[in-house]
């Protein structure tokens, strides 16, 4: 027990460090020890400074950062928060849209929007692709163009420039509604449906629409005597009236030929006769196929006449 | 040539490429104390233009200091290194803390010391000029032709200055290069001192991860630094006393054409206080700076100094000194040292000169009244000199003890030709030893 005591009191006071006895009016050596100045010079170095300030605390940061990414756990927890963080700030009610409000369509064409735009309200606006809506509604052939928008109040407005179908083309599959660019609006079960637009058909017909408009309006005048117009063969167009009656246009300077048939029919009524075509292909020659009667009467009366019959009569058939 | 001359050149070029590094460190190594400068060097010179009249003074915009440290010297006595740990040790820690002011690493060290018991030899050349006009070409043989006196054993080439030239009849041509002549004479000025002190410098200096970038002799350089323009040309003697050794150079035409050292200085004095009035040495350096003095007058008697003796008997050791009897210790030591100084001016011809003014620098010359004695004893009108002030140097260190440390940055900015600069001739042996050697084989087979 003695010994140890005597330890004790040996070994301690010789590991606290004692202030240097520096005797008094001498100051303390200051000089550094060779390992300190080295230390010193190796620090003051720029590229070793560089490295040690910059280089090695984002060595160490790197480094801790990938070994924590290294845990599944830690990365999957991560993207949660994250998640968390970011639901949080979208499910804000300002960012909610409550409603879908569609201008500019009419009902049938709001009803196709609101079938594409089928979100379960409420629902926020981040979650709602307002580009790939708006393609989406401007792939519906009545739309020309389409404005989606998240207006204040949480409405989700969906600006619609509806085509205006100007036509009715009879194609194989049906009738179709065309706009005045040619594209397809829409189709209509019968023609009684849209009565109030002109009936056109053939192949080709939608590329011609301009001049099929143009037509249409130059027939004004005769407008209820109008059924449609046939494009033939993909290069003109001829006038189906009632009665059968068809005034084949050239396939150039059609509206002056329409407007050269019209200006006959004023003037000797031309279309109010036993008349099956106008032929007006050929500008220097119009030229009318007569009904067969009308051509038998004509041909009798030539007869009658004396006049040398230009033919004989024409057996009407049965 | 002695391999230090190699070793000189090898400094040379050591210090031009510092002086591309543009850092340079300036390392006084005195008795007494340690200085540091850290010099950076830029390549543009300063604001002072070419514009003005007032030109940088003689190329001092171009380097500032940007640290300085001093530190108490250890390990070095008598300007020469006594014990190389301790010495190690000091220049570490100025250029520590040198370092660390000016926040760069420094490689390169250019150091002056006092010691090494300097030697002065005047040496005479003569040669002919070989192309029509001299070229550096025919210095260097001018200086190979000097005639080497016997410097002793074991002593080296600290400086080696071409003074002055002489081509044909005309006298003193500072420089005769680019100038038309037929034979060239040149005066050299050699300063040897002992080789072991250059080579013991050299050593601390390598271990302390310094490379040596030159050496310069304390007196020579505190003499660019203390005297001004006008007596570096027509004559002065510039004496340094430092704090082990009293170093004195005599300047004429803007060269050095003499240095000597007196091994006494400062510590002397201290060491005489130390032992007259029984106190320790730091005691009495306390009361050599803060009360010495060397001319007593009757209100000296008066001042009564506590020298606390510091002998651990505080009661009863409460001594006092009058300022007269430290006056009357530090005298006999500063006239013994001044006489010394005499006794070396006289023996140099200071005499001959044509404008003897004497300049004071260094620690010891801040001792009050040192002037009066001084000019008393030299005969001559003596002035207090305090070093060239450079650009950046702190105010503590503008004060004649930083003479040295002053005149060796305006050394390093101005480096003096000295004899390695210029480039020895070619020694033409090995062509004709050849040429005799096939001249044999002919002969013989």
């Amino acid at each position: 027990m003695r010994t140890l005591k005597l330890l004790w009191q040996i070994t301690i006071p010789s590991l606290r460090r004692l202030p240097e006895a520096v005797p008094s009016g001498m100051r303390r050596d200051p000089a550094p020890t060779l390992w300190s100045y080295r230390y010193q010079r190796l620090m003051l170095t720029p590229a070793y400074r560089r490295l040690v300030r910059i280089g090695l605390p984002s060595a160490v940061a790197v480094l801790m950062l990938g070994g924590w990414f290294a845990a599944p756990g830690n990365r999957a927890w991560l993207l949660a928060e994250i998640e968390a963080v970011k639901n949080a700030i979208q499910e804000r009610p300002e960012f909610m849209v409550h409603d879908i409000e569609v201008i500019g369509a009419d009902r049938a064409l709001s009803v196709a929007i609101h079938g594409i735009a089928d979100f379960d309200f409420p629902l926020s606006s981040f979650d709602i692709d307002l580009a790939a809506l708006r393609d989406r509604v401007t792939e519906l052939s009545a739309v020309r163009r389409a404005e989606v928008s998240v207006a204040p109040g949480g409405v989700l407005r969906v600006v619609v420039d509806q085509r205006k179908p100007v036509a009715v083309w009879r194609y194989s599959d049906g009738l179709r509604l065309i706009d005045a660019e040619g594209v397809m609006t829409g189709m209509i079960a019968s023609r009684s449906d849209r009565a109030d637009l002109p009936l056109i058909a053939g192949d080709g017909a939608r590329d011609a629409i301009d001049e099929a408009l143009a037509l249409f309006a130059t027939a004004e005048p005769i407008k209820d005597r109008v059924r449609g117009l046939v494009r033939m063969g993909e290069r003109r167009w001829d006038m189906v009236l009632d009665g059968d009656l068809r005034i084949l246009l050239p396939a150039e300077g059609a509206v002056q030929a329409l407007q050269r048939v019209l200006a006959l029919h004023e003037a000797q009524d031309l279309l109010d006769r036993d008349v099956a075509v106008v032929d007006m292909r050929l500008g220097q020659r119009p030229t009318l196929r007569l009904n067969q009667p009308a051509l038998n009467v004509l041909r009798n009366a030539a007869a009658s006449a004396g006049y040398a019959a230009p033919a004989a009569p024409i057996e009407e058939e049965q | 040539m002695p391999p230090l001359h190699q070793a000189q050149r090898a400094m040379r070029a050591l210090r031009r490429a510092a002086l591309q590094r543009g850092v340079i460190a300036i390392l006084d190594l005195g008795s007494s104390k340690i200085a540091c400068l850290v010099l950076r060097f830029d390549a543009s010179p300063g604001a002072v233009g070419e514009e003005s009249d007032v030109g940088p003074m003689a190329g001092q915009a171009q380097f500032r200091v940007i640290g300085a440290s001093v530190t108490r010297s250890r390990g070095i006595r008598l300007g020469e290194v006594d014990s190389m740990q301790e010495t190690e040790r000091a220049i570490r820690t100025a250029v520590q803390a040198a370092q660390k002011a000016a926040n760069v690493r420094v490689d390169h060290v250019i150091a002056c010391f006092s010691g090494g018991r300097p030697e002065s030899h005047a040496l005479f050349g003569e040669a002919d000029v070989e192309g029509p006009v001299v070229t550096g070409a025919d210095i260097g043989r001018v200086l190979a032709a000097c005639d080497m006196p016997d410097l002793g054993p074991s002593r080296e080439v600290l400086h080696a200055h071409p003074v002055h030239f002489a081509l044909d009849h005309r006298t003193g041509v500072s420089d005769p290069r680019g100038q038309a002549g037929q034979r060239l004479s040149t005066d050299v000025h050699l300063l040897t001192v002992d080789a072991a002190a250059i080579e013991t410098i050299l050593l601390c200096l390598k271990r302390c991860d310094l490379e040596c970038a030159g050496l310069a002799s304390a007196a020579y350089v505190s003499g660019i630094a203390a005297l001004v323009e006008d007596e570096q040309e027509l004559g002065a003697a510039c004496i340094d006393m430092g704090g082990g050794s009293t170093g004195l150079s005599i300047f004429i035409r803007k060269h050095m054409i003499y240095a000597d050292s007196v091994r006494l200085g400062g510590d002397h004095v201290t060491a005489d206080i130390s032992m007259g009035l029984q106190v320790p040495h730091a005691t009495a350096e306390r009361l050599k700076t803060l009360h010495g003095g060397v001319v007593a007058t009757g209100m000296d008697d008066r001042e009564l100094i506590p020298i606390g003796g510091d002998s651990g008997d505080w009661e009863r050791d409460r001594r006092m000194v009058s300022r007269t009897d430290l006056i009357g210790i530090m005298r006999p030591r500063v006239e013994e040292i001044l006489e010394e100084v005499r006794a070396r001016l006289d023996f140099a011809g200071f005499d001959q000169l044509p404008s003897q003014s004497i300049v004071l620098t260094g620690g010891g010359s801040q001792i009050p009244g040192l002037d009066g004695l001084a000019s008393r004893i030299l005969g001559r009108r003596v002035r207090m000199g305090r070093p060239l002030r450079v650009q950046g140097l702190p105010q503590a260190a503008t004060g004649g003890a930083f003479s040295a440390a002053v005149g060796l940055t305006l050394l390093a900015a101005n480096p003096k030709d000295e004899w390695w600069d210029f480039e020895a001739p070619p020694e033409r042996y090995p062509a004709r030893s050849l040429r005799r050697a096939v001249r044999w084989f002919r002969d013989n087979w």
